[in-house]
């Protein structure tokens, strides 16, 4: 279990690394430069070269990287975003646990639902029941989470005033609790096509864990139903579920920039969104290198779990 | 031959590519498909045509009766997209002068089948006009994708050793980005035109093709075939590109497809947040958008045609590549 949590940790540092290079060139490769972008395009060479030479941008390309990720680790700057007057972390500031709330949210109730959905088709195998849900599942795989979520706003909202639009913009992510009425329908909306796989993935790893020798086995020691479904089978189709999770996680958190954008809910979605309407290029970098290791972290967080739950793991070498 | 995730989720979901490796790391799964390749030889190295692969797989097609439909549905979109404005001609960039035909936000009527937008441009024919940019950005970026992709997957795969690491952890990195949050920054940086975000979209589309063409060709380059033209002296690019790629037809078309389906779902989003094909030029998603901003006044009209145009293509599109790999696994059981 060390050696595959070492290389798991060692591939994310990889995965991080890559990401500041990426966040890093692409703010080297603006057309026209960086001091253009900022000071306008009227600015004059000397304000170019003056711009340049307080930012460090005179420097050969390595050392400016390394001061870039000095800066990263050893002071948490993300570059500054003169459309907001301040840094970037600042103009992240809330905006981060905003998006988790909405992402662990969303992932707890898509899991809470999609296991038992997928045992039960597993029960219920080729009955209508199973059907019903393999056609629910592929309607909502198949529905863009922007069509979707206006949908709901459309009907649950405007018609018939259920939930409101949007949860209120000063609410806090602890709002999540005190006030859970204005996030149901962004949650649903990001749970939906989460719920939709997930469920699916479960119940063919449900089939697969069924037809395994240690099924027959414990058939044969007399194991009743119920112990074969739960003992056996649903602990051995959950375990490749968290590895699901981990994979699933990049996409999960780019439905959220949606469902964000749809209802309106300030996070960093919302965030990324506004600033590249602004053109404020530090601001959609940092924002995208922030949720990037955030998400590494999730699934990092996954596999860690995945290896304490699987024996095979937990007690092998590798 | 199997698939990687042969074992895997339900076939429906794209779940092709997405590649769920065994758990213990990428390392295994590829070991594991050299290890279940079988080591027939197709006939005769080079004279594999490229015919021969997609007919065989055409002739299993198009005993899907969901997957014709969907092929039907694909030709219809395109001829209306296409052809449509030539038969309903119809004001989609004038914004002046539409207003003094029509006024906007008008109900489905005479003279308006489907009512008209908040500018007062014909719905139907503005569903047309955008669903030009949707599927040309959509098919374009899916092509420039599959290529380039392709091209880095059988790279990475012939050479492998020190290579591939690199390759591939760049790929591990670029997947690790929520595409949005990248998609959204290459936008900000590099302004939006409509071959910017076919390049764009296609930036980061590619990684996926990469992976499966990657894992082909690991298990191509031990064939005897391929060792027969590296006795003969052929050259590396020779091998890659008369020998791997030919042999891995079959999976680049069954990942296209379901790309294309992708690239427009990712146009539409970005169209949705207000950063798809800048005026006058529209696409669905930017259209969807503007529907909702006036969802609030009960104007249906502007948000459920455009919705189900986008639901129908891309669910076709998903039906038409499970189809295809459908018929692609049933040619090669049978070889």
């Amino acid at each position: 279990m060390t050696r595959f949590l070492v290389r798991r940790f060692a591939q994310a540092l990889i995965v991080i690394v890559g990401v500041i290079l990426i966040t890093f060139f692409l703010a080297r490769l603006i057309p026209g430069g960086e001091a253009k972008a900022v000071l306008g395009a009227k600015s004059t060479t000397a304000g170019i070269n003056r711009f340049n030479r307080l930012n460090g941008l005179d420097q050969p390309l390595y050392v400016q990287f390394w001061q870039y990720i000095e800066g990263i680790f050893a002071h948490l700057n993300l570059g500054y975003s003169y459309k907001y007057n301040q840094g970037v972390r600042q103009v992240i500031g809330e905006r981060l646990p905003k998006t988790l709330t909405l992402v662990g949210a969303s992932v707890l109730i898509a899991l809470v639902i999609a296991i038992p959905l997928g045992i039960l088709q597993v029960v219920r195998r080729n009955k209508p029941i199973d059907y019903v849900v393999t056609g629910g599942s592929f309607f909502f795989y198949a529905m863009p989470d922007f069509l979707f979520g206006t949908l709901l706003i459309i009907w649950f909202a405007f018609d018939l005033h259920w939930f409101p639009v949007s949860p209120p913009s000063d609410a806090s992510a602890w709002a999540v609790f005190t006030d859970p009425r204005a996030f149901v329908l962004p949650v649903v909306t990001l749970a939906a096509t989460t719920i939709a796989s997930f469920s699916r993935y479960m119940r063919s790893s449900m089939m697969d864990a069924m037809a395994e020798d240690y099924i027959r086995t414990a058939r044969a020691k007399g194991a009743g139903n119920h112990r074969v479904l739960y003992g056996h089978a649903l602990r051995n189709a959950l375990i490749p579920l968290l590895t699901l999770l981990g994979l699933s996680l990049p996409a999960i958190v780019s439905g959220a920039l949606i469902v964000e954008t749809v209802f309106n809910y300030p996070g960093m979605g919302l965030l990324t969104v506004q600033s590249a309407f602004n053109d404020d290029i530090p601001t959609v970098l940092g924002t995208t290198l922030v949720i990037t290791v955030a998400t590494v972290i999730g699934s990092l967080l996954a596999d860690i779990l995945y290896a304490v739950a699987d024996p095979r793991i937990r007690l092998g070498g590798e | 031959m199997t698939e990687p995730d042969g074992e895997g989720p339900d076939p429906v979901f794209n779940d092709y590519e997405r590649e769920v490796p065994l758990p213990i790391g990428d390392g295994e799964t590829i070991s594991e498909r050299e290890f279940l390749g079988e080591d027939t030889v197709p006939e005769g190295g080079e004279s594999t045509s490229t015919g021969g692969i997609l007919r065989q797989m055409g002739r299993v097609f198009v005993e899907n009766k969901l997957a014709v439909v969907s092929v039907g549905v694909i030709v219809f979109m395109v001829l209306f997209c296409f052809v449509g404005p030539h038969l309903y001609t119809t004001n989609q960039t004038n914004s002046q002068l539409v207003l003094q035909d029509s006024s906007a936000n008008l109900p489905p009527g005479h003279g308006n089948p489907l009512g008209t937008d908040g500018n007062g441009f014909d719905m139907l024919g503005r569903l047309m006009f955008g669903g030009q940019a949707s599927l040309i950005v959509g098919f374009a970026s899916a092509l420039v994708a599959t290529v380039f992709g392709t091209l880095y997957g059988a790279i990475s795969g012939f050479f492998g050793n020190w290579l591939d690491s690199i390759l591939m952890r760049v790929v591990d990195v670029f997947l690790s980005i929520p595409v949005l949050f990248l998609l959204i920054a290459l936008v900000t940086i590099y302004h939006q035109s409509e071959v910017l975000l076919i390049v764009v979209i296609a930036f980061v589309s590619w990684l996926i093709p990469a992976r499966l063409i990657r894992g082909e060709t690991l298990s191509l380059r031990n064939r005897e075939y391929v060792q027969a033209v590296r006795v003969m002296g052929g050259s590396r690019s020779r091998i890659i590109g008369r020998h791997i790629i030919p042999n891995s037809i079959g999976t680049i078309v069954v990942f296209a497809t379901f790309q294309v389906a992708d690239s427009i779902l990712l146009l539409a989003a970005l169209g949705f947040v207000g950063l798809g094909v800048p005026a006058p030029q529209t696409d669905w998603g930017t259209m969807l958008s503007n529907g909702v901003d006036a969802a609030g006044n009960g104007y249906w009209w502007q948000i459920y045609p455009t919705g189900i145009c986008i639901v129908l293509v891309v669910v076709a599109f998903n039906y038409v590549g499970d189809a295809l790999r459908d018929s692609l696994e049933v040619r090669l059981q049978q070889r």
